[in-house]
């Protein structure tokens, strides 16, 4: 007879695992690829290629390197790859794109000890130091459909730049103020993943269905953004559809790494999101703030989640001088 | 009504249909003296003695403690020490069964006239919680506090094991008569019988019959894990809460199991102890599950090989359900009184344990909102008082956390060690 193996309970069979869980987030960023392919080229799928292969290969060597397990067989490397691609334009070189992969895996990351330890979002991170690193190439946004003109594709300005902008000046660059069918559809200029608003939504419907994500933060995110776009005489619908509201609110304020554990807690992590981005875009000098309101966010995450923790059922109170 | 949340098993309650059958004769009967919570008993027979069927074995003076009796008639070859599944060692009466199976004189039905001559018939009768955790059922039927409801644990949330069900199903009226006897008894004014909304079968029986009664409430369970537990099925029944450091007894609650129910009208009939128990026999390895009535004593090995198991290729034997049963190191140890399944598997879940992902699966299937993963992490760097503050000693150890953690923490085993670090003052 074989010895018995003696564990701990329980010892029923478990379905779900880490890459599992990852796997549903690919599938889910799979729909906002596909519109990036279908308004932006086949380039968009050549960017999130470098990026998937650059964030698994450095995956792979940091591990190697720090003598730890391989990990890059729970996907989470593949998730951090997409999205970090969905966050850049089209036109973006590909080797910026492959060098964004490798801040957000090695020095975001891993530097942090790995999947779970990390304090702030490896993607949205990674597309700050490219944003600062190489303003114009970050910053080049080719229109929708101008893929068909091959080398002559012409850029222009996002949905948000275009709404601070007079008819004249509207005018003098030859575009208009986008529809909101256009902005729900994704036919306007920006990140190659960040324009659909439908095809993220179809992601994040699909996560919440799976019961991957929450939808605390993503809700409370984009309906407090339309509530003070709404009492600052703004038009909530054009804010929340243009930029990355979406991108972010459904595949980066749900990272569970960074995020608060609590349902209570993700809420006023979606609301910090929405007042930060509120503000950035209309007080501030950049034309778009969800990156850095999620990252200021993720760095509060922390304190919130003191602040949040579960009321257990049946607890008694602890007394004043107990610490 | 509100109702605490859980986390959604597949049933497996594969024999909830297979009609309880007697176990052959052992050819060994290995008796411990400490089966559950209380005090060990001492031996009170000597090696080569003739015992009958329902001798008292062993007792204690120490009133946490239950008698044990013999489930066969035959003679003491051994008296040996006997490390017992929670890792202390007591001394352990085995018996050679003769085949006669003669009944002891001792065994006469008891003379019940007040509260107190029940309580100690019960403790004559070895009774102890069959539900698993075997708290001594004469000190639960004799607090201190007045009683104005009586639970009934019918709830059998782990998979696979149907023991209670089959004894409600079987003995339906050994249940009710059980059940108007303690609370006649003990003068408590109501009774719940909490039973799961996967066995539809008994909800209506017990509707029926208890219908005409309006002290009766038959409660639906949601068939969510872990109904059973004690804090757990006495709010979703009640909405009473226990608190920290409290007892139901203290809410004006008690809750007994079914078939333990079943068992003190059984016995106050014919005065046989608890020496027989069913057990549902299941898992991969077994060919022919069942739900079997054994001796208690009978070696795990004589129950496997009845039902057809595949010996030679085990991997894991629990005894009790999947979520907080004990794996048992060596097949020829015996049934309990607390054994109610016996789980036979050619498998067992080899797979590494990985980084928390901090996805917070744990905290939102515990029944009482703990933080399983910050405990995990307060654990790993010995914070006291974190782990005060996150309420670990209320773990009930349900299994839910491990249960449900994608990178396979053993997050439950992690809270069990963490309440050990916490100074008693």
């Amino acid at each position: 007879m074989n010895r018995l193996l003696v564990s701990p309970s329980p010892h029923d069979d478990n379905y779900t695992k880490t890459s599992d869980i990852m796997l549903h987030v690919c599938i889910a960023l799979l729909p906002a690829l596909a519109a990036g392919c279908i308004f932006f080229g086949l380039r968009s799928l050549a960017v999130a290629a470098v990026c998937v292969v650059s964030a698994v290969v450095s995956e792979y060597i940091c591990r190697r390197l720090m003598k730890r397990d391989n990990t890059i067989g729970d996907l989470s490397a593949v998730v951090t790859g997409i999205i970090l691609a969905l966050n850049l334009p089209v036109s973006i070189p590909l080797w910026i794109a492959a060098l964004g992969s490798f801040i957000a895996i090695a020095v975001v990351k891993q530097l942090f000890g790995g999947l779970g330890q990390n304090f702030a979002n490896p993607a949205i991170t990674a597309r700050i130091v490219l944003l600062v690193s190489f303003p114009a190439a970050m910053t080049n946004w080719v229109l929708p459909f101008e893929w068909k003109n091959g080398a002559d594709a012409v850029t222009g300005a996002t949905p948000l730049v275009l709404q601070g902008m007079s008819a004249d000046e509207l005018a003098e660059i030859n575009q208009t103020i986008p529809s909101y069918l256009d902005l729900f559809l994704g036919n306007t200029g920006g990140c190659l993943g960040e324009t659909s608003a439908l095809a993220l939504l179809l992601g994040g419907l699909y996560l919440i269905g799976k019961k991957i994500i929450n939808p605390a933060a993503p809700l409370s995110f984009i309906g407090c953004l339309a509530l003070l776009s709404l009492i600052a005489g703004g038009d909530p619908l054009y804010e929340i559809l243009s930029g990355g509201v979406f991108l972010g609110a459904f595949f980066m304020a749900t990272d569970y790494a960074t995020t608060p554990i609590s349902t209570k807690g993700k809420i006023i992590f979606g609301l910090g999101c929405g007042i930060i981005t509120f503000v950035i875009r209309n007080y501030g000098s950049y034309p778009e703030g969800v990156s850095y309101a999620i990252l200021l966010m993720n760095i509060l995450t922390p304190y919130i989640e003191q602040h949040t923790r579960n009321k257990i059922f049946g607890a008694k109170e602890a007394a004043k001088n107990e610490k | 009504m509100r109702k605490l949340k859980g986390i959604k098993l597949k049933h497996r309650k594969n024999t909830e249909n297979s009609v309880t059958v007697q176990l052959p004769l052992p050819s060994k009967i290995i008796l411990p003296m400490s089966m559950h919570m209380g005090v060990p008993c001492t031996p009170l027979v000597r090696k080569g003695d003739t015992v009958k069927i329902g001798q008292k074995i062993g007792d204690c003076e120490a009133p946490f403690s239950v008698p044990v009796h013999s489930s066969v008639s035959g003679t003491v070859t051994a008296i040996n020490d006997y490390q017992t599944s929670m890792g202390t060692v007591c001394k352990a009466v085995e018996i050679e069964p003769d085949g006669k199976q003669d009944i002891s004189d001792e065994i006469q039905p008891p003379v019940i006239t007040d509260k107190e001559s029940f309580i100690k018939a019960i403790r004559e009768s070895g009774a102890c919680g069959m539900g698993g955790a075997g708290f001594p059922t004469h000190i639960k039927l004799n607090p201190a506090k007045e009683i104005d409801t009586l639970i009934i644990n019918a709830a059998e949330c782990e998979p696979y094991i149907t023991s209670d069900y089959r004894e409600m199903i079987e003995n339906t009226d050994d249940v009710l008569k059980g059940i108007r006897l303690v609370k006649d008894i003990l003068g408590i004014k109501s009774v719940k019988i909490a039973i799961e909304k996967n066995k539809p079968e008994a909800i209506k029986k017990f509707e029926e019959l208890t219908k005409p009664d309006s002290a009766f409430d038959i409660v639906t369970l949601p068939s969510v894990y872990p109904q059973g537990a004690e804090k757990v099925i006495i709010y979703n029944t009640t909405n009473r809460i226990v608190e920290e450091g409290k007892l139901p007894a203290d809410v004006g609650v008690i809750v007994i199991n079914v078939s333990t129910v079943a068992f003190i009208y059984r016995y106050t009939q014919t005065g046989i102890p608890f020496i027989t128990r069913r057990i549902t026999v299941e898992g991969n390895a077994v060919r022919e599950p069942k739900n079997i009535f054994a001796p208690i004593g009978t070696p795990f090995a004589d129950i496997l090989n009845f039902c057809n198991t595949d010996i030679d290729k085990l991997k894991a034997v629990i005894s009790g359900g999947p979520m907080m049963g004990m794996c048992i190191p060596d097949i020829n140890m015996p049934v309990l009184k607390t054994t109610n399944a016996l789980l036979a598997f050619d498998h067992y879940d080899d797979r590494k344990t990985s980084a928390c992902i901090r996805c917070g699966r744990c905290a939102d299937v515990c029944p009482i909102n703990l933080m399983p993963a910050e405990i995990d992490k307060a654990y790993r760097i010995k914070d006291i008082d974190d782990l005060k503050a996150l309420k670990v000693l209320l773990c009930m150890n349900c299994g839910s956390c491990t249960y449900i953690c994608p990178a396979n923490r053993k997050l439950a085993e992690t809270n069990q060690l963490a309440k050990t670090i916490i100074p008693k003052n």
